[in-house]
């Protein structure tokens, strides 16, 4: 059945603030479908997010939302689940927000394992401050800031996630927005922190510099450069370079969820 | 009933947050505030509170923003740098207007300076640490039983006024172990965030012509019925982002005069043997423990010398200094730095009044003998 998307959007905040073809819209999307699959009330949500184009979205879905400091949206949404550990908690914010100013957050997230979906639109540069360079942007590309080529080498999301103690990681991208909305919605029902790296089009601040300022073309080179997991594992390390690999890149059930752990420390504070 | 402890300051304020209702700490350990979060660390599990130690000073006060936003009275304490690294949060809570109480136990600066002496160089931090025009609460007591009442009174306010609170001790107060009196909990009084009882979908926190100056704010137990929106961008009346020049000049404008209109409800202060003096000290925190000291020596000495003691030393008590400008010809100014609270007294006297000072930034307290030594040359 179609999603009925007046149910989980705040119809008179539209139209949205986004360039036309920017795929925050696409992420967004994934994620509400993703939502409503799952038949989750609005009530049970809350989300939070950054600074950024990407972070705008909270004020555009009729959740608990709350648009906080470039960074920081994960101290706040941690924050929220343990005074409401019943409540759903996503956050929502940019390949900046989420790895540079607020990457301590992000590891020190992980490593607790909070029950959090971290939704990470990569859209590979600061999008709304003017395309200066992210930790994300691609090594050779160009930023406002890199005129001559990016001489930073990059993140890899899913291995920080994974490394730092994330016990759900997924990449998608906006090429491919079915999987992309089945990634987020596994990672918003597994229990403990989820992250989904979304690679995503900024067609204006990193597309126009690098000669994808059309939206189509550059969807297209997202799809290039993107390979499944089932495929990767059949790839040379050669002809993996410079792909991004798709799918459910990590799971663990076993690790304990940060608020139960939290629950046991106040039952064992209050039978002493 | 009152209950005598023997404590020490920084565990009064961590004792006073939970009988003010507090259930959300969150920290990063900085001497000397450090026994804030080793005390609420035990306690605030015992009793159904969140305790958590975030990964720096930045986290800590975003996560004590954001469990406020969530319903939860909430703190957050720390030493001068990581005040520093806190203002962003604090000025957030400034403009989504919701109620935090941060400590800071000061100490000498800048940078990582003197971290376990005394200083009162914060005072102007709590002013203006966080970028932008908005106004601040801060209370700075002088004993430890003031201590605990002020910490009471700051989550009362922050609750009350919707805006974050400060209190200000230092390492004198924070380490110094004494029987403490404390008030029975029965006898306090626990100011608890306005209600809505308009449905949820006529809510939002900011609407001021439907809920005047300070809407409601749903507290933990209705926070998940009541949906709502906050940013830190300049918000009109619906709490969404405007750059409408009227909208947000009214907004800006409210925020402040929201506290300076009950700045009678907001100030508290203490005139000190003041009754017959002709010289007065302004002074406040622990200094004006020494500065008592000082004035009673005087006293039997027969110099005529009293004192004014804010408490509330934010927002300024501008029109009790700029009387007692006009009421003498000579006012001594001491505290534990090189003179902040100096540049209020001269702003508000507006040169009606000879000003000597008993300054001092080197992590020790002024001794009284340093004060009765000025009050001595001025009189
Ligand atoms: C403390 C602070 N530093 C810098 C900024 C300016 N700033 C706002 S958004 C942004 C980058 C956004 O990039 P990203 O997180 O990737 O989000 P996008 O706009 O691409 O969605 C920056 C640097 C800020 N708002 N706050
Ligand atoms: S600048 Fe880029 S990220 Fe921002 S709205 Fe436009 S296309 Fe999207
Ligand atoms: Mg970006």
């Amino acid at each position: 059945m179609a999603t009925d998307y007046s149910k989980y959007l705040r119809m008179e905040k539209l139209p949205l603030y986004w360039c036309p073809g920017c795929g925050n819209g696409t992420v967004l999307k994934a994620m509400i479908t993703a939502i409503d699959e799952l038949g989750w009330n609005t009530e049970d949500i809350m989300m939070v997010s950054g600074i950024g184009c990407s972070s705008r979205a909270t004020g555009y879905v009729d959740f608990h939302t709350i648009h906080t400091l470039h960074g920081r949206a994960l101290p706040v949404a941690t924050a929220i689940k343990m005074c409401h550990p019943g409540m759903h908690v996503i956050t929502f914010s940019g390949d900046g927000d989420s790895t540079a100013i607020g990457g301590n957050h992000f590891i020190h997230a992980c490593r607790r394992n909070i029950d959090l979906t971290v939704i990470i639109v990569d859209n590979w540069i600061y999008g709304m401050t003017g395309g200066q360079y992210s930790p994300l942007t691609p090594t050779g590309t160009k930023a406002s800031t890199m005129p001559r080529g990016n001489i930073d080498p990059n993140f890899d999301i899913a291995e920080l996630a994974k490394g730092a103690g994330a016990t759900f990681v997924a990449r998608g991208s906006v090429a491919d927005p079915i999987s992309l909305k089945n990634y987020i919605k596994k990672g918003l029902a597994h229990k403990g922190m989820s992250v989904i790296d979304a690679l995503s089009n900024c067609h204006i601040q990193w597309g126009r510099r690098n000669k994808y300022g059309d939206p189509v073309k550059l969807v297209e080179l997202i799809k290039e450069k993107t390979v499944t997991k089932t495929k990767a594992a059949k790839m040379t390390p050669e002809e993996l370079e410079g792909k991004y690999i798709l799918g459910i890149l990590h799971e663990d059930k076993e690790k304990k969820e940060y608020t139960e752990a939290y629950k046991e420390l106040v039952e064992k504070a209050q039978n002493e | 009933m009152s209950k005598a402890e023997i404590m020490n300051g920084n565990e009064l304020v961590s004792e006073a947050a939970i009988a003010a209702g507090c259930r959300f700490y969150s920290g990063y350990p900085i001497t000397p505030s450090s026994e804030i979060p080793e005390h609420l660390s035990k306690r605030m599990p015992e009793v159904g509170g969140v305790f958590i130690q975030y990964e720096d000073e930045i986290a800590s006060a975003m996560a004590a923003v954001g469990a406020s936003y969530a319903g939860y009275k909430s703190m957050t304490a720390s030493s001068g740098p990581g005040i520093s690294l806190k203002q962003e949060a604090i000025g957030l809570a400034c403009m989504m207007e919701l109620p935090l109480v941060v400590v800071n136990v000061m100490r000498g600066g800048p940078s990582t300076g003197l971290p376990t002496r005394v200083s009162q160089a914060d005072v102007m931090q709590a002013r203006w640490g966080t970028h932008g025009d908005h106004m601040i609460i801060a209370v700075a007591p002088e004993t430890l039983l003031e201590t605990y009442t002020e910490t009471i009174r700051a989550f009362n306010m922050a609750e009350k006024y919707r805006t974050p609170v400060y209190i200000l001790t230092d390492a004198v107060l924070a380490h110094l172990n004494g029987r403490v009196e404390l008030p029975d909990p029965s006898e306090l009084e626990i100011i608890e965030r306005t209600q809505p009882t308009v449905s949820p979908d006529e809510y939002n926190p900011y609407d001021v012509e439907k809920f005047g100056d300070i809407p409601p704010l749903p507290n933990a137990e209705n926070f998940p019925k009541y949906k709502f929106h906050m940013t830190g961008l300049n918000k009109d009346k619906t709490g969404f982002p405007t750059v409408d020049v009227a909208a947000v000049e009214a907004d800006e404008e409210r925020m402040i005069n929201k506290i300076m209109n009950n700045v009678k409800d907001i100030e508290s202060f203490e005139y000190y043997k003041m009754d017959d003096a002709d010289l007065v000290v302004f002074a406040y925190g622990t200094n004006a423990a020494a500065a008592r000291v000082a004035i009673d020596e005087a006293r039997e000495a027969g110099i005529k010398v009293g004192m004014f003691r804010p408490v509330t030393v934010w927002p300024f008590p501008e029109e009790q200094v700029a009387e007692l400008g006009k009421t003498f010809n000579n006012m001594i100014v001491t505290e534990i730095n090189l003179g902040q609270m100096l540049y209020e007294v001269e702003r508000v006297t507006k040169g009606n009044v000879e000003i000597s000072t008993v300054l001092q930034a080197a992590g020790v307290p002024i001794r009284p003998q340093q004060i009765l030594d000025k009050i001595k040359e001025v009189s």
